[in-house]
């Protein structure tokens, strides 16, 4: 029972020293920020490897949730015989929460654990060191440009994926289900506000980008640099960054609406 | 015995070490390691596996620090120095690592490139030069445009070299360069660090365990265990010394002074299934 | 990969990301809000406003002229207090207009409609609506057909 106890105990100060080290690590990263004015090259690369990498799962994956929200939006409005509020239905529903939700969980799989896996791999080859070695601070030199990265890609990523899965739910619901084209876009126009919607949306993006790449990098940095090691660093990326973004987004939604 | 013992009082030292202290964990590394390591000349730090010689020669670069003692290089104590003052320092100091270390996403080219780019504004044309030269001097200028993943280990290694060499350091820490080689490369890598070292009068420092290699072409050795420097001189005089365990080391016997049962209850308690634990 | 073929890959990414934003700014969503709504505050006071929310349209003859930019009780005519932002090109407003707060439907959203009277002198900024109508609220009407009988 002591045991147990104890290892409950243990349990949490090994996490809250983990935090503690992750807050210092993140620190170091964002003091590493200013260096990267007149070295944009290394901002296109990681924009290259977070952005484009992941672009097409976000417009295939935007399209189709589009498609089946029309679908189910659809499905219990006709029921109503409020079927015109359907634009305005998928607008809401994807701004505030489905756009920036699901592309930051597919970045967090998709850009997140190759982030990981690529930073644990140049610790166990010994590169971080090297670099170390050359003079070089692998804080501005790898890290910072990843999280400037990230902070651009996925509200960008999002504001794509919002942009697709409209012209999803307008292909399902006004060309398929018959809904009339211009009561699907007058409604959404008229009931989507860009500040209160759109741009909170692209609130919740920005934080989500950051916190995901703050995971990424630090279990990255952080590995036992074996072959395990990165496996389970990267394992623990998309976990943590997949709570940290559900919890989160409750937390803001609660917040901001 | 006295662990200071320097080859010729009159060759200045390059890097002092004085009662460094080192745990890893519970593990204590180094209890009190002191040595001088002179200017201009190969030394080859030895010792069994697991002796923390690499984390020897992390020390000395300022990535780890040490939990008590100081190391001097150049007269500028390491773990004390600010993180500017030992950036700038380490740009004087090249270091090979055992895989190499190369940048798995740049060519040949620009891994050798890497630190003129980052820290100077030279010229392309002037960078192109540079490193040329140094890819000429460990014979790979034919690999530029290759990627680190089409390298054997031997070339990496000549790459890694060539980059180490490419900002004019004082001096080039080895990690463990010969290990996995075949006798070709062995005998390249053995003549580039010789000829690189008096050809631009540096300061090697290599962590080996290959014996004969090292020694043939070291100015100085030193032989650490279990924490402390335990001999330490020129290869002829390391061969004359009297000491059970430099001679166990040396000749590679498996019995002597380090025993070559791990410690363990009596074998024959042991067999007839005697209590234990 | 290339640097050439990266860098334009990456303008391609920014190049779609603007397209999106432009898209989701003039295509799915008003932008009205966010310059603040461009337009004139007029204030009107109601008995009770039923289900008015801020943000609901503001219509005359049906077309939407602008938005309830807020809502609030006053403690000393205890009556509520809804601040209209109008569009700046409807500013010919007389001062008899009456605002009423009608339903979308049997129950759908309430908004505000505006009757303009026939004065010639025009409301100006600021000015308050003295024409009101109440919302209808569906329970008292019940409870007064109830007590009518």
């Amino acid at each position: 029972m002591v045991d147990l106890l104890q290892r409950f105990g243990r349990g949490w100060i090994g996490a809250f020293e983990r935090f503690g080290r992750a807050t210092l690590f993140l620190l170091q990263v964002i003091i590493g920020l200013p260096s990267l004015f007149g070295r944009g090259f290394l901002l296109v690369k990681q924009l290259y490897s977070t952005g484009v990498m992941t672009l097409l799962i976000i417009l295939v994956s935007g399209l189709f949730v589009g498609m089946v929200l029309a679908l189910q939006g659809y499905n219990s409005l006709v029921r109503f015989s409020a079927e015109e509020a359907l634009g305005q239905f998928v607008a809401l529903v994807l701004f505030r929460e489905l756009a920036p939700v699901l592309t930051a969980l597919l970045f967090a799989g998709r850009a997140g654990s190759a982030m990981t896996s690529e930073i644990g791999l140049m610790k166990a080859t010994e590169q971080l060191a090297g670099l170390e070695m050359m003079a070089v601070d692998p804080y501005k030199r790898v890290y910072a440009p990843r999280l400037l990265a990230a902070f651009i890609a996925v509200p960008a990523l999002t504001a794509m994926f919002g942009a697709v899965a409209i012209l999803g739910g307008h292909l399902v619901g006004v060309e398929m289900l018959g809904v009339d084209a211009g009561a699907y876009w007058s409604q959404m126009q008229s009931e989507v506000s860009f500040r209160h919607d759109v741009l909170s949306g692209m609130l919740k993006a920005l934080v989500f980008g950051f916190v995901i790449c703050w995971i990424a990098i630090f279990e990255g940095a952080d590995c036992i640099p074996t072959s395990e090691g990165v496996s389970s660093a990267t394992t623990r990326t998309v976990v943590y960054s997949s709570l940290a973004v559900l919890g989160l987004d409750f937390v803001l939604t609660a917040l901001m609406f | 015995m006295s662990n200071v013992i320097t080859l010729d009082e009159n060759a200045e030292s390059l890097v002092k070490i004085r009662d460094l202290h080192f745990q890893r964990g519970s593990k204590q590394i180094f209890r009190g390691i002191e040595m001088d390591l002179p200017r201009g000349q190969i030394t080859t730090i030895m010792g069994p596996s697991g002796t923390g010689k690499t984390t020897l020669l992390k020390l000395i670069g300022g990535q780890l620090k040490p939990a008590k003692g100081s190391i001097e290089v150049d007269g500028q104590n390491v773990p004390k120095l600010s993180r500017s003052a030992l950036y700038a320092l380490r740009k004087r100091m090249g270091m090979l690592f055992q895989s190499g270390a190369l940048l798995t996403d740049l060519t040949v080219f620009d891994n050798v490139a890497f630190p003129v780019r980052e820290h100077t504004d030279l010229p392309e044309s002037l960078v192109r030069h540079l490193v040329l030269m140094r890819l000429h001097a460990v014979g790979l200028r034919g690999a530029r445009d290759l990627y680190p993943a089409e390298l054997s280990g031997g070339m990496a290694r000549r790459v890694a070299l060539a980059r180490a060499l490419i900002l004019d350091p004082t001096m080039i820490m080895y990690d463990e360069p010969f290990t996995g080689q075949d006798p070709i490369s062995m005998g390249v890598l053995l003549d580039l660090i010789k000829t690189v070292n008096s050809a631009l009068g540096l300061t090697s420092i290599i962590v080996s365990h290959d014996l004969h290699e090292s020694m043939s072409i070291s100015d100085y050795v030193v032989i650490v265990s279990d924490g402390v420097v335990v001999e330490a001189g020129t290869p002829e005089a390391l061969r004359a010394s009297e000491s059970p365990w430099v001679q166990q080391f040396l000749q590679g016997k498996s019995d002597g002074p380090v025993p070559f049962q791990l410690e363990a209850p009596d074998y024959r308690d042991d067999l007839l299934g005697a209590k234990h634990g | 990969m290339n640097s050439r073929s990266v860098e334009i890959l990456v303008g391609v990414f920014m190049a779609l990301f603007f397209v999106a934003m432009a898209f989701l700014v003039f295509k799915a969503s008003n932008l009205t809000s966010l310059s603040g709504a461009k337009g004139y505050e007029l204030s009107a006071y109601f008995e009770n406003i039923g289900g008015l929310r801020e943000r609901a349209p503001v219509t005359a003859g049906g077309v939407r002229v602008g938005q309830v930019s807020q809502i609030e009780y006053d403690g000393e005519t205890f009556q509520a207090k809804v601040t209209l932002t109008i569009d700046e090109q409807y500013n010919a407003f007389p001062e008899d207009t009456t605002a009423s707060i009608y339903t979308a439907g049997l129950l759908g959203e309430q908004y505000i409609g505006l009757e303009p009277g026939a004065e010639d002198e025009v409301l100006m900024p600021e000015d308050e609506i003295t024409l009101t109508q109440s919302a209808l609220v569906l329970e008292r009407l019940i409870g007064q057909v109830l007590l009518n009988r």
